[in-house]
């Protein structure tokens, strides 16, 4: 769950860092894109070290198998959660729980559900609302986040998102064994908030600055 | 005070249990909720009614019989900023003329044996797969002669106070009895005495915390808020070091 979950954090600041690249130009985005996906004249990430074109599939593979081991982790302790835990009480009172811990797991389905649909969108570009299936990677950006009701439910998921990381990085953490003492507690907690916070505002930034305009 | 109390009663393990409503009256504030609770059995026995069954026995704070959740938390510390047992909650807490709802410790591995009393055997046979040291002390060693730092003497001090009662699986959302079996094994990390069986110990405890039925942690907080020691979350941190350190001791387990 720990070693998983983290993986899938640091997968989100290297999205979160190419998403960027919108900033520079769209022929940086799509420079990128396709140097992901080897269909570049210089063969993309880590040729010739491994053949062209490789790289995203070892790394589709790769991120499958931490969502995979992830979801089956988070399935584990939810079943045996829910074994021991009969959930009875009459009259129940939280004192330590922030609503991020408390949501981890319809929290978690939620974000599924995002991945999924934004994997359509985006990879297998099935779910277009702008028509640009074959457009160019940065104009396929723009036009879908030209769509308003499209950044609000950005916005949404990346909310879910970030509360998912909020706890989640700290637990990871404490896992690991890194809380080792009540002000260690207090430095992760931090670290989760920045990070969720970072990552919030890096994932928003660009969907934003595309509908109000700023970027075309 | 006069105080309204709202009691699970339940005959046997097989019974299914209820709130039933009692009155108590002439509550002194200066009373603990455990003879506040007497007061009601006094009245029920009077009256030829089976009075309520619950657990205690120190009545002060050390030996971990008692507990019960109280208005929804687990000992009935509710806001106060003091840990507590049940029997170290005194009625001046509550308002006069209030609603108390008591229930037992709700878990599966804990199962209600009648009223507020539940069966925690199963801490007992975790303590049993390794929560003691086997090599013979002898005689007390010379003094300085085996040095433990400040730190860590403290450490495994505050760890070892923890009595056992059950509270941070009862208040955990994961019904996870990982404060408990984190304490034991904090507690006998920090000391020399513990040092021979250390990581056996920790694979070995888990794993009976696990067969036990508890749930796993994933390090929500309510175990500590409610634990009448403030045994601290970093034990269970301590518990995930040890136990993945195991994982690369050859040790045939
Ligand atoms: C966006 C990518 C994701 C990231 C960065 C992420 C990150 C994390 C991290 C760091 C943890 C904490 C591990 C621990 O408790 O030690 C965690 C826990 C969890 N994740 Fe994710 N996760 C992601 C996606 C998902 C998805 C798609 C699901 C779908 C079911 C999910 C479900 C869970 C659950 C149920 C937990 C355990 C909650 C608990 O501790 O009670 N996560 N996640
Ligand atoms: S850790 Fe605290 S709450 Fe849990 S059994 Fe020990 S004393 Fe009770
Ligand atoms: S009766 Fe001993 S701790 Fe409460």
């Amino acid at each position: 769950m720990a070693i998983t979950g983290l993986a899938l954090v640091a997968f989100l600041l290297m999205h979160m860092s190419g998403n960027l690249k919108m900033f520079i130009s769209g022929e940086a985005f799509d420079h990128y894109a396709h140097w992901l996906k080897g269909e570049g004249d210089e063969g993309g990430i880590l040729y010739p070290l491994i053949p062209q074109g490789w790289f995203i599939w070892i790394f589709r593979l790769g991120m499958m198998a931490v969502i995979l081991l992830h979801i089956y982790s988070a399935v584990t302790l939810w079943r045996r959660a829910k074994i021991a835990n009969p959930d009875t009480y009459v009259a129940k009172r939280r004192l330590a729980q922030t609503y991020s811990a408390r949501t981890m797991r319809w929290g978690g389905i939620i974000l599924l559900t995002g991945v999924i649909f934004h994997l359509l969108q985006f990879t297998v570009r099935a779910t277009l609302f702008s028509g640009t299936a074959d457009a160019a990677p940065h104009e396929m950006v723009l036009g879908e986040f030209s769509i308003w009701w499209m950044v609000v439910a950005y916005a949404i998921w990346m909310v879910a998102v970030c509360m998912h990381i909020r706890h989640g990085f700290w637990s990871a953490f404490t896992t690991l064994g890194a809380n080792t003492s009540l002000k260690a507690q207090r430095v992760l907690n931090g670290c989760a908030w920045v990070i969720a916070i970072l990552l919030y505002i890096g994932f928003m930034i660009m969907p934003v600055a595309v509908l109000t305009g700023v970027l075309n | 005070m006069n105080i309204t109390l709202r009691v699970w009663r339940q005959a046997n393990a097989q019974d299914e249990g209820r709130m039933v409503t009692y009155q108590v009256a002439d509550v002194s504030p200066d009373m603990s909720f455990l003879e506040m609770l007497d007061l009601l059995n006094e009245d029920l026995t009077v009256k030829g009614e089976e009075p309520v069954a619950f657990d205690h026995d120190c009545r002060e704070g050390i030996c971990g019989m008692c507990g019960v959740v109280i208005n929804g938390t687990a000992h009935g510390r509710g806001d106060s900023p003091v840990p507590t047992t049940t029997c170290q909650l005194h009625m001046r807490s509550f308002a006069d003329g209030a609603t108390i709802d008591v229930e037992p410790w709700r878990a599966g591995p804990f199962p209600v044996l009648k009223d507020l009393v539940v069966d925690r055997s199963a801490f007992d046979r975790i303590i049993q797969a390794g929560g003691f040291i086997s090599a013979n002390t002898g005689s007390a060693p010379d003094a300085h002669a085996a040095p433990v730092s400040k730190l860590k003497a403290d450490r495994g001090f505050d760890a070892a106070t923890c009595i056992g009662c059950g509270a941070c699986v009862a208040a955990c959302p994961n019904s996870s009895a990982m404060l408990f079996t984190a304490a034991k094994i904090t507690h006998l990390a920090m000391l020399p005495q513990g040092q021979p069986e250390r990581y056996t110990r920790v694979k070995s405890m888990v794993a009976q915390h696990d067969a036990e039925g508890f749930g796993n942690c994933t390090n929500i907080g309510e175990c500590a808020a409610v634990c009448p020691k403030e045994i601290p979350l970093d034990t269970i941190s301590q518990l995930n070091r040890d136990l993945i350190a195991s994982l690369f001791k050859k040790d045939g387990k």
